[in-house]
């Protein structure tokens, strides 16, 4: 009787765990494989129209790599991507150490208005930065998008910090100050060490957003080639009511799944950034 | 000619500013509240002037004040009822699904089971593709003639002329549901795909809730005979409770603010049927030209996400203080 239960609730959590894993990784599945084949094998609806009835091509990948402008849309991202992440850690790091230790009562008010700041979402400054960003000139560059995002990130990753530095005792630094130990050098020496895993998390993080950024790309750059893949791809393989499905599918997956491998590799690092700052901040 | 006491006296001095921790705690915030101040600060302000006033992308002089005729003008016009009605519809019904389904999944994360990195691997997927490209992906699986989706549900007889049993099938007669060309099943479509796309990131999130839950409480929980349904509903959601206040507090804020999911997967169509307020900020304000009323429609969201903001922030203090 025993057995037999324990086995019907080992069903029960192996087959959650398919139904999950279906929902999320399918639509991927899908891209994989369509991304091979052929126009006349894609466009059937028969009954056998999921699968290669036509052997497998390259031409799709063909024509992303090299009719389109994906590497230079990878590459834009990438280079957005990386200067953020400085922007952010630049700012980010100090002020969330101020506000951890140094700040004191009004420190602790300050990091729930950082938070808040967090909250207030593109959709709403969409538009005045779009102006903010014309008057400087930086219209259709993607220098726009580099100046515009550190103030999705440094909210957020200041305030993810914050939990980071408030964990670690601050016996340590003290006792380095004892030592002879300026503030910043007690900082750099003792605390940073101890925070790897939150500066890591505001990498990940950081880069992430930045790949995955809308509305701001849509709005602040239409210079083919200064876009990011988010609009990039979509614009350029979508013309009007001709959609060339297997290079826009192959386009997605591409980045998506070494983006994912990143993901679950610093995974436990991410859950540690979150608990950090959500329940110290 | 060198004076190196000077230079010892200036290195001395600015040492001792640095140890001044009443000068270094706003020196270090500084950079951070000068960023946020110009470019969330700034545009926010702008974004008030600019729905008050008449600018359009041709003239952004702010010399006219027309003080709330932006906002009544849109309140008259039905696509805003709508657009409001559906902002709310979405938020609401994907928060709900994002939460239910991620506390399943962050509960069977939480365990060890052969081939979890693999799992973990899949579940992550779809908050790694680029939001827009990930949508268009959907956009394949959805279309009106060759959606695989159609197709395997005709397989399993459960659309289409043959159906079970030589009744009907249940989900019509139809080859294809068109996902994306009626009234309520667009809208189930974009909050479907919503929920695929920030699943993995409440999960993360309440996953990390779980894993602070103590050891021995849990333990004691088992000792003490308290069933599975007993220990997550007495135990461990009291206890993520404030993390959970967070995530979703995360989750309505991506929602409400979104525009990646609709914009590319219907442009908030067919006729207004899944038009939120960012889309239709987006339509007005950018692509029509009229920056006063598009920003207008978007300070609209400016008081739905202050309260659920308020709400949230209060769930999470109250349950930190017992």
């Amino acid at each position: 009787m025993a057995s037999l239960k324990r086995r019907a609730k080992r069903i029960a959590f192996y087959g959650a765990v398919a139904a999950f894993c279906f929902f999320a990784a399918s639509p991927f599945l899908f891209m994989l494989t369509t991304m091979f084949r052929q126009d006349r094998d894609l466009y059937r609806v028969g009954k056998d129209s999921l699968f290669f009835k036509l052997p497998p091509t390259l031409d799709h990948l063909r024509l992303l790599f090299f009719d389109t402008n994906y590497t230079t849309y990878l590459q834009n991202s990438f280079f957005i991507g990386v200067l953020v992440v400085v922007i952010t850690l630049i700012i980010a790091i100090p002020a969330a150490y101020s506000l951890a230790r140094l700040t004191g009562r009004w420190g602790e008010q300050a990091g729930i208005l950082v938070f808040l700041v967090y909250l207030v979402p593109p959709t709403l400054l969409f538009i005045p930065l779009f102006q903010v960003v014309v008057k400087l000139g930086l219209n259709n560059t993607l220098w726009s998008l580099v100046l515009v995002y550190p103030t999705i990130t440094i909210p957020f990753c200041t305030w993810l910090l914050m939990g980071f530095f408030k964990s670690i005792p601050r016996d340590l630094e003290e006792q380095a100050m004892v030592d002879g130990y300026s503030r910043i050098t007690a900082f750099l020496r003792v605390v940073m060490p101890l925070s790897l895993s939150g500066v890591i998390a505001v990498v990940v993080f950081t880069f992430a957003l930045t790949l995955h950024e809308f509305i701001y790309a849509l709005t602040f750059v239409s210079a083919s080639d200064q876009r990011t893949i988010s609009v990039g791809v979509p614009t350029e393989l979508i013309r009007g009511d001709v959609f060339f499905w297997q290079s826009l599918l192959a386009a997605a997956v591409i980045v998506a799944i070494p983006v994912a491998i990143v993901y679950s590799f610093f995974l436990d690092r991410l859950v540690a950034g979150f608990t950090g700052g959500a329940v110290k901040g | 000619m060198r004076v190196p006491g000077l230079r010892g006296g200036v290195r001395v001095q600015l040492r001792y500013l640095l140890d001044r921790e009443g000068l270094l705690g706003p020196l270090m915030l500084l950079p951070a509240i000068i960023y946020i101040l110009a470019l969330v600060g700034f545009p926010l302000v702008l974004a008030i002037a600019y729905s008050l006033s008449d600018v359009t992308a041709g003239d952004t002089s702010l010399d006219n004040f027309v003080g709330l005729d932006n906002f009544s003008r849109i309140i008259k016009r039905p696509e805003f009822r709508r657009a409001l009605q559906n902002t709310i519809l979405f938020v609401v019904v994907s928060q709900v699904l994002i939460i239910v389904l991620a506390t399943t999944l962050a509960q069977i994360l939480s365990q060890d089971f052969r081939g979890k990195a693999v799992v973990r691997f899949l579940i992550i997927l779809p908050w790694a593709a680029p939001i827009a490209l990930g949508t268009i992906a959907w956009l394949w699986l959805l279309d009106s003639e060759f959606s695989p989706i159609d197709l395997i549900l005709r397989e399993l007889h459960l659309l289409g002329p043959a159906g079970l049993l030589g009744r009907d099938a249940i989900l019509g007669t139809d080859t294809n549901l068109v996902w994306l060309g009626r009234e309520r099943l667009t809208m189930a479509s974009v909050i479907m795909v919503h929920v695929w796309r920030l699943l993995p990131l409440s999960t993360v999130i309440l996953l990390a809730a779980l894993t602070t839950i103590p050891r021995d409480v849990l333990d004691q929980a088992e000792v003490d005979g308290a069933g599975f349904w007993r220990t997550l509903f007495q135990i461990k959601i009291p206890l993520i409770l404030p993390i959970m206040g967070i995530a979703i507090l995360f989750g309505m804020i991506l929602t409400a603010g979104d525009m990646a999911v609709v914009y590319n997967l219907t442009r908030g169509g067919p006729v207004y049927y899944t038009q939120v307020l960012p889309t239709w900020s987006f339509f007005i304000g950018i692509e029509g030209g009229s920056l006063a009323q598009g920003a207008a429609v978007a300070l609209f969201l400016l008081p739905l996400l202050l309260v659920v903001t308020i709400l949230v922030l209060r769930l999470a203090r109250r349950s930190e203080v017992t």
